[in-house]
């Protein structure tokens, strides 16, 4: 389990996540949502370690996660996040590849296995890249590269995925398609997801639970019946909304009043 | 398309390039303002010099104290200037990085000069003050690039002026304290200047391009994940702030050593990584070890063109590095 304990992270004297507590188990996905500058990103970068916690904890199967090497909390936890731009021509595969460097018995010198490979091999055909494992990744289209990124996580068989604004640069097809992917992970591996993202629906859609944050607080969280209500959505992002069901997933589906901004 | 790297392939790459670098060392050293007889050279270098194999003893001199020693040092300091321009474009994931651009020969040549004006008696002091004049630029131009959205090419470059720039001011200000009749072999020596292979120096330069080279491709898998990006690499699992330590430091000596017995030869980092990427790829596995091979090729032709082309006069290699260097250069900026 990776859990968040009443964490606090400041930049100098902004507090950009207050007081946060959320827990990450197996087989659930976990969706942030909030307006920009509510600390959702902050709050990812914190769960994997990357920023010092003004106070408060996180915790890696009950043990504070500076206790273990970046090489250990690699295999556990992988991020996906907005990939930074290529500046070295580097293949599909070879970016896959690059999520097996934590099981590498030796971290800075050797060799892929046959069981990296076989690693690889497995999710570039989960994310239907097996036909361009051997293409360069800036020849790739946006939603391509999307998912080899996606791909690359999945590699570290980590159990938790922490998705900063997966699809972002998405269209809708490959919208769903990616968050499929990470629903089907949590399913069958039992790994666990956390999602940062915009789209309020994508998130009622996919996620078992929703962290609701404004100005780095939890307004609310719970699952997205209870927390994509109009009154709170009204709160968090000053816009009023009409939320009615989903025609056919029965999920709450938030639709934006035009001319209703409070 | 590109294949993946295997061990397979990078055994076969290197060995066929340090084939290439061993049939330079010999052919180059046939070449020059003295003609040298080439069957009695040969003979005599695969006999290693124990065997004169009929060479008059001038001849003997020349090939075994000046061309051997001199080309030598040529494939030491290729070897560690390119190595160090491949692990500095990886870790500051900028195809444009190289020490001369970035300044760092620069602060080793500042080094290597207030060692020779102010402790000229002991030649050791020379690499050692180099050394840590590289990591000081080294480090100077890091802290310079890092804006808040990270290090972006242009403004590494930017920085790499400015140190280059504060440094240049800082060996004129050495030179003046220098006497006339050593300026002119001194202005020599910072354009890049192979002609004063020293005999002591040129085994701690060779000893130090094996070794950093090693320590580099050590790190080669960590570099390749931070090539894509520094957060990328911390997600995967590197220790980023261990391996910048690492190639800092390696680098920085490869570089000081290399400029305290040659000056300041430039462009190799640039020019060598970039075609051996072009051609095999972007892995370090590979790419770290084959631009060391492949910087000791350049170096040695470069500097037996510019000990031939106006024979018997000769040119500063640097001159001629740079020729080829600076265009590649702008062919590259222009892409980033």
């Amino acid at each position: 389990m990776l859990e968040a304990l009443d964490l606090t992270i400041r930049y100098d004297e902004r507090v950009a996540v207050a007081n946060v507590s959320l827990k990450l188990t197996s087989g659930k996905i976990v969706a942030v949502i909030g307006p920009n500058g509510a600390g959702k990103s902050t709050l990812l970068r914190a769960l994997n370690g990357q920023l010092r916690r003004s106070s408060g904890a996180v915790l890696l199967d009950g043990v504070p996660i500076e206790k273990f090497s970046r090489r250990t909390i690699g295999r556990r936890i992988a991020v996906v996040a907005q990939e930074a731009e290529l500046r070295f021509p580097v293949t599909v595969l070879e970016f896959v590849l690059g999520g097996r460097y934590a099981w590498a018995n030796n971290a800075g010198w050797g060799w892929e296995t046959g069981r990296d490979l076989r690693v690889a091999e497995e999710v570039l055909d989960e994310t239907e890249l097996a036909e361009l494992s051997g293409r360069l990744m800036n020849e790739l289209s946006g939603g391509e590269r999307q998912r080899a990124v996606l791909a690359r996580a999945l590699a570290t068989e980590a159990s938790f995925l922490l998705l900063d604004e997966p699809t972002a640069n998405l269209d809708l097809s490959h919208q769903a398609t990616l968050l499929a992917l990470v629903r089907n992970r949590c399913d069958q591996q039992h790994s666990a997801a956390l999602v940062v993202t915009h789209d309020i629906n994508l998130a009622a859609q996919f996620a078992d639970h929703i962290l609701l944050l404004k100005q780095g607080r939890v307004i609310e969280a719970g699952p997205p019946r209870e927390v994509l209500t109009p009154e709170l959505l009204r709160e968090v992002f000053a816009v009023t909304v009409l939320v009615d069901a989903h025609p056919v997933t029965g999920a709450p589906r938030v639709t934006p009043v035009h001319g209703g901004t409070s | 398309m590109t294949r993946r790297v295997t061990l397979r392939r990078t055994l076969i790459a290197c060995g066929a390039l340090a084939l290439a670098v061993l049939a330079a060392i010999v052919l180059m050293s046939l070449l020059g303002s003295e003609q040298l007889p080439a069957r009695a050279s040969l003979c005599a270098l695969l006999s290693a010099g124990a065997n004169p194999c009929g060479l008059g003893r001038d001849q003997y001199d020349i090939l075994f104290q000046l061309r051997l020693p001199r080309i030598l040092l040529a494939a030491a300091v290729g070897a560690s200037l390119a190595t160090a321009g491949a692990s500095y474009q990886a870790l500051l994931r900028n195809p444009l990085a190289e020490p001369y651009l970035l300044g760092v020969s620069n602060g080793a040549a500042v080094g290597t000069m207030i060692a020779l004006v102010f402790f000229g008696a002991n030649e050791w002091t020379r690499p050692v003050l180099a050394f840590a004049g590289a990591l000081l630029a080294t480090l100077a131009v890091y802290q310079l690039a890092r804006g808040r959205a990270g290090a972006t090419p242009e403004r590494l470059v930017l920085a790499g002026v400015i140190v280059t720039t504060f440094l240049s001011s800082a060996i004129v200000f050495i030179t003046t304290l220098m006497d006339a009749t050593r300026i002119r072999s001194f202005t020599f020596w910072l354009l890049g200047d192979l002609s004063g292979a020293s005999s002591t120096l040129l085994p701690v330069v060779i000893a130090i391009a094996v070794l950093g080279t090693v320590a580099l491709t050590l790190n080669a898998r960590s570099l390749n994940l931070l090539m894509l990006g520094e957060r990328d690499a911390f997600d995967l699992g590197v220790e980023v702030g261990r391996v910048r330590i690492v190639v800092f430091i390696v680098a920085s000596l490869l570089v000081g050593t290399s400029v305290a017995a040659s000056g300041s030869v430039g462009y190799v980092g640039l020019v060598v990584p970039h075609l051996i990427r072009l051609s095999l790829g972007s892995d370090n596995r590979l790419s770290i070890p084959a631009s060391a091979l492949g910087g000791g090729l350049f170096v040695i032709v470069a500097d037996t063109v510019a000990r031939t082309v106006i024979a018997p006069r000769e040119l500063p290699v640097g001159a001629i590095t740079a020729l080829i260097g600076a265009p590649l250069f702008i062919y590259l900026l222009k892409r980033v």
